[in-house]
């Protein structure tokens, strides 16, 4: 099996080399995140104003912002941040999304069609805008943003694992499990969710992306984090004040480390569903 | 017809949902909503005493609701501090604003996503297909604000093409007559062509930067649904008999292939309701979003409140119209 | 013979998969003559499809024809352009297709689609289009046409969509029909009508055509000329007397032998060299069981209905004793699945009595039943063994989860041994049980839902269309297989099928479902040959046979 699906990866890897870039940036990320404040050649807090509004340089890759401060020191510094909303969001709502979705699409019935009614309309209402009314109703705080992201995360990931399930739920090995002395819940544990994982892998992928963009488009407003914390929403609003005048590389380089960030996930994303699931291929 | 009929009931406990939703929020909000009908943050304890009571604050919660859907059923959302006008005014007055540029916004996104979704996958693996591929896969990743911003760079810094992004006229042009409150129609009917011109200079950069980021969705489902219908049985049967190349690529697949799209456009409106946050923001445009926002930053919860009531309330009517036009596209939903 | 319409030489297609490039079709060399049935059998994988897909260049993108010329009227139509082959597509060349409801366009009327057919190829108004697409609906007997032109094929049967496939394969005359399993999915009854309808009008207008199917008896009943494909060769071309009289490739006469017939029994199933060491079976004399002992399985006045519908089960009512075998037989819709996992106690009755060995087990909830002592006594086999199995399993898992979560057994030397055995006794390799399912066979797969079944030495097997998905010469093993390990541990069965030759072989009793209710029952042989109502009459006529006597001299 392993063997199979390594030579099938590589397979994938050789016709899709974008997937190995996207792990590997996904990885430098990791790294960014976690060492970020120790490698960043300047404090990211401090200002100095004689600095200011410098275009990049050789002394400053990324140019300088109003206050002087280095504006890639606070693009590596504001990674930490960045992740941790977004991972923290998706996994809490992959967490409770995956098991009422799984029990949804396994049980049918009434309970399944109220929930995915449900879904289905909470999906399609302006999400943005719940989770801006969210952050205003629980407080304008960084974790109510997490809070706000995962809440309008989860219909995803019960729809979708619904689905999974459902699509399953009739299938000769369930049946089999059950012949076999099964419970329902054991069905539904061990049988349907390691088999609507991989998948699910997929979606938290794409998800991340996301829940990156929703988290800086909730800073860029004015929620949640405040200055000076170096973060790229606010950096882009703060930046967006000096874009008539020119001063280009305030907006331009969050906005590039937001791009490239969400780029690696849904690349990535993609390049494990064509691993797991050769057909789903578009 | 029975399909969207029952969506519309369907999607009602979610507009109450909604309606629970901002009541609350007016409860849990940090702060006495008492203290913002009173003359101001210096008001005595008495006062607000007083309003607490005119308010019903010291009823039970459950009354309190009664009491705050049979105001919104009677259309009074409160009071807006910042502009001190009845909510409803203030959101009827912005509102076509912030529709005509989501509208625009949409327009573009769809005349320009479909044909590069059904072109990409006419040809598979062609330049074109791996440049809207490419396109698809940037496009979702680059946030509409910073988007926008770097439009306004390009073409108001840079080239000097677009007016100065802010607002939706020019703040020296005159207004034309309010008809429908949208500008390129009002511009239209009072035959002022310099001013339509001038509208439409303004609109386009916002319009543009919220497409930019929903083209990328809806031409992957197009080239995706596309792809799967020229794959399908039926189109091999097209073939078969010999069907012209056009009618199997219009009437048998794209017909098909369209259904899905009609579904995403839905999704993708309500994605750029949220938008508008963001871009009005960016080009200061004048419309509801920007409006909350502002309520929003200075504490004031009303307008919040109706704002995302509106939303929810053209979202009902956007599901219904998708319903409708799904119902026209597909024989098979008026069944069961 | 007649003039040669069609005429392939040596034909190659290749496929280009992830794995390298594939040969479908490997050198196929075959004469049509004007109006001429020829029928192409074979089982998957064979490149029966893929031939008939060549001819009228339906391959998929990633096939190709790499050599062999195929001549039209003598003309060699490999080499015409894409613009002038769709002038004989539909005009002179028309297909239909395996499933018929996916192969008309889903959101447009049935009779706007004939019209299609008939524009693509006659210049004319679209209302005169119309009228003669209201005729050829008319040809295919569909009831009420006027009505039906504006129906979508959802609204339509199976059967319905398929004479409407028809319709537009001769809307515009052509010379060459060619049907890729015209009738498979299609209950047998339905079957029939398709197939006599399609060889009338075939007939009538002087089309030649290719029946592409895996059945042999349907081309024997069909076809004037039959080949038969194995791996992309043709390996033998016959008449159908000859061919089951005298099948002279080895794989020929594999397939006649595999290939069910009204007289064929067990035994008969494999070609007597390629028995493997259990054919000698010793039937060991059934001990009587004493009298006044229970039957194994009692069930009473069953009936199921779903949300309130009208029921799919009604009134339901048998017995089976230990180490018998009856079957269940019925269309699509005729609840014989249902009836079988309420039976399995996998779902629950709405009403009736289900007793094993005197003790009633249907008033256990089904979501309770995996706690009961009898779970281990009532297994089942499922139709589709590529879906039977646990992707995330090994076959050796797959075995052994039984015997974990019922047999009481824990992991270790023991487990080992004992799904090796169980493996042994359906003829798994050993080699094979460390694989996913995904590496292997159908056969394959089908052993090791087969052994699952069995590792708990059940009392009852359900057995739910155990080999729908099979191909006949896989089909024959494991038929074998499943009556030899009756026979060994004395087993019931509960045998589900649609194939009416397979009941009466596997069977002692049967009982034939429609709409829910018990038709008729009766000791199989009896039954089948002497049926007493009109629906069994009806769906033992429409099983396509090949004549006994020939079948019977063959064996």
């Amino acid at each position: 099996m392993t063997s199979a699906t390594l030579r099938h990866a590589g397979w994938i890897l050789r016709g899709n080399p974008l997937t190995a870039v996207a792990a590997a940036g996904v990885f430098l990320l990791a790294l960014i995140a976690i060492f970020g404040p120790w490698i960043v050649p300047y404090d990211p807090i401090v200002s100095n104003v004689s600095q200011a509004l410098m275009p990049p340089s050789a002394a400053h890759i990324a140019g300088t912002d109003q206050l002087g401060r280095d504006v890639f020191s606070r693009l590596i510094v504001a990674a930490r941040l960045d992740l941790a909303i977004a991972v923290s969001a998706v996994g809490i709502s992959f967490a409770i999304g995956a098991v009422i979705g799984a029990i949804c699409g396994y049980a049918g019935g009434r309970l399944d069609r109220g929930v995915g009614r449900f879904v289905d309309v909470v999906m399609a209402f302006p999400l943005f805008v719940l989770a801006m009314a969210m952050v205003a109703a629980l407080g304008n705080r960084v974790e109510n943003i997490v809070i706000a992201t995962a809440i309008i995360n989860l219909p995803f990931y019960i729809r979708f694992a619904r689905a999974e399930v459902n699509v399953r739920r009739n299938v000769g090995w369930v049946e089999a499990a059950r012949a076999c002395g099964d419970s329902h819940l054991s069905v539904v544990l061990r049988f349907l969710l390691p088999n609507v994982l991989p998948a699910m892998a997929v979606q938290i992928s794409l998800n991340l992306g996301w829940a990156i963009l929703n988290a800086a488009g909730l800073s860029f407003i004015g929620l949640g984090v405040k200055p000076p914390t170096p973060e790229w929403g606010i950096m882009v609003a703060e930046g967006a004040r000096f874009i008539s005048t020119g001063k280009w590389w305030l907006v331009a380089f969050p906005g590039l480390a937001l791009m490239l960030t969400v780029l690696c996930f849904n690349l990535l994303g993609d390049g494990v569903r064509d691993i797991l699931d050769p057909r789903m291929r578009t | 017809m029975i399909r969207a009929g029952r969506r519309f009931l369907s999607s009602l406990p979610a507009l109450f949902g909604v309606l629970v939703f901002t009541f609350l929020l007016m409860r849990v909000l940090p702060g006495d909503p008492a203290v913002f009908f009173a003359s101001g943050p210096n008001a005595g304890k008495e006062e607000i005493e007083v309003i607490r009571k005119q308010m019903g604050l010291n009823k039970p919660v459950p009354e309190q609701l009664m009491l705050y859907l049979y105001d919104v059923g009677s259309g009074n959302l409160g009071r807006s501090m910042m502009t001190g006008q009845l909510v409803t005014k203030d959101l009827r007055e912005r509102l076509p604003a912030s529709l005509e540029l989501t509208l625009t916004a949409l327009l573009i996104a769809l005349l320009s996503a479909v044909p590069l979704g059904v072109l990409a996958a006419l040809r598979p693996g062609s330049i074109i297909d791996h440049g809207v591929r490419f396109f698809c896969a940037l496009g979702v990743c680059v946030p509409t604000f910073v988007s926008g911003l770097l439009l306004i760079y390009v073409f108001y810094y840079l080239l000097g093409l677009a007016p100065d992004p802010t607002g939706r006229v020019d703040i020296f042009a005159s207004l034309p007559p309010r008809q429908t409150g949208f500008l390129l129609i009002d511009f239209l009917l009072a035959g002022d062509f310099d001013g339509w011109w001038a509208a439409f200079r303004q609109l386009i950069l916002p319009a543009l930067s919220m497409a930019l980021f929903v083209v990328a969705p809806l031409a992957r489902i197009t080239r995706a649904s596309m792809l799967v219908s020229l794959g399908s049985d039926f189109v091999r049967t097209a073939h078969s008999l010999g069907l012209p190349w056009w009618q199997v690529v219009v009437t048998y697949a794209l017909r098909n292939a369209i259904l899905p799209v009609i579904t995403i456009a839905g999704i993708v409106f309500s994605t750029m309701l949220g938008a508008n946050v963001l871009v009005e923001k960016v080009f200061s445009w004048p419309g509801v979003a920007s409006y909350a926002l502002d309520a929003l930053l200075s504490s004031d919860y009303a307008p919040v409140q109706g704002f995302v009531l509106l939303m929810a309330t053209v979202f009902v009517i956007v599901n219904l119209l998708v319903d409708i036009l799904y119902g026209v596209a597909d024989p098979r939903v008026t069944i069961g | 013979m007649t003039k040669s319409l069609l005429a392939l030489s040596d034909l190659h297609v290749t496929f280009s998969t992830r794995r390298g490039l594939v040969e479908a079709v490997r050198g196929v060399t075959l004469s049509l003559g004007e109006g001429e049935m020829l029928g192409l059998v074979g089982e998957s994988g064979s490149g029966k499809s893929v031939t008939g897909f060549a001819i009228t260049r339906l391959l998929d993108a990633a096939g190709r024809i790499t050599a062999g010329d195929i001549r039209f009227r003598g003309q060699d139509i490999t080499r015409i352009s894409a613009g002038d082959f769709r002038h004989l597509h539909g005009a002179a060349m028309a297909m239909i297709f395996q499933n018929p409801r996916a192969a008309l366009n889903p959101i447009r009327a049935v009779g706007d689609q004939i019209a299609d057919a008939i524009t693509a190829h006659k210049r004319m108004p679209r209302d005169e289009a119309r009228a003669q697409a209201l005729g050829l609906l008319r040809a295919v007997q569909i009831r009420d046409p006027e009505k039906r032109m504006a129906a979508y094929p959802h609204e339509l049967s199976g059967g319905m969509c398929q004479r409407v496939m028809i319709a537009m394969a001769i809307s515009c005359n052509p010379a060459l029909l060619i049907a890729d399993e015209p009738t498979t999915g299609l209950d047998v009854t339905t079957q029939k009508v398709v197939m006599d309808l399609l060889t009338g009008i075939a007939a009538e207008r002087g089309m030649a055509t290719i029946l592409i199917t895996h059945d042999l008896g349907l081309a024997a009943r069909y076809c004037r000329r039959v080949v038969v494909m194995e791996q992309g060769r043709l390996v033998e071309e016959a008449e159908p007397k000859t061919l089951f009289r005298a099948p002279q490739h080895p794989y020929t006469r594999r397939l006649v032998a595999a290939s069910p017939t009204a007289s064929s029994r067990i035994a008969d199933l494999v070609p007597e060299e390629e028995r493997g060491r259990h054919a000698a079976m010793h039937v060991a004399l059934k001990p009587q069981p004493a009298p006044g002992t229970p039957p194994l399985l009692e069930v009473q006045k069953l009936t199921k209905r779903f949300d309130q519908g009208a029921a799919a089960v009604a009134n339901f009512s048998m017995t089976i004793s230990t180490g018998e075998s009856v079957g269940l037989v019925g269309e699509s819709g005729s609840g014989k699945s249902t009836t079988s996992r309420i039976i399995c106690r996998l779902i629950d009755p709405s009403e009736g009595e289900i007793a094993f060995e005197g003790q009633s087990i249907g008033h256990i909830p089904a979501r309770d039943f995996h706690r009961s002592l009898f779970r281990k006594d009532i297994q089942i086999v499922f139709q589709d063994p590529n879906d039977s199995l646990n992707p995330r399993f090994t076959a050796f898992d797959c075995i052994a989860h039984p015997l974990l979560r019922l047999g009481g057994m824990r992991p270790g030397d023991a487990l080992r041994q004992r799904v090796e055995e169980c493996a042994q006794r359906v003829g798994l390799g050993i080699e094979l049980l460390t694989r996913f399912p995904h590496q292997l066979s159908g056969g394959q797969k089908a052993r090791v839902g087969i052994a699952r079944a069995i590792a708990c030495r059940p009392r009852l097997l359900v057995l739910d269309e155990p080999t729908a998905a099979l191909d006949v010469s896989v089909q024959a093993v494991v038929l074998q297989l499943l009556d030899r390990l009756r026979r060994e541990d004395d087993l019931a069965f509960l045998f589900v099928s649609h194939d009416l030759n397979v009941v009466r072989m596997m069977c002692d009793r049967t009982i034939v479902l429609q709409n829910g209710h018990i038709v008729e029952q009766g000791e199989s042989r009896a039954m089948f040959d002497n049926p007493k109502t009109a629906y069994t009459r009806e769906l033992v006529e429409a099983v396509p046979h090949i004549e006994p006597k020939l079948a019977a001299t063959a064996s």
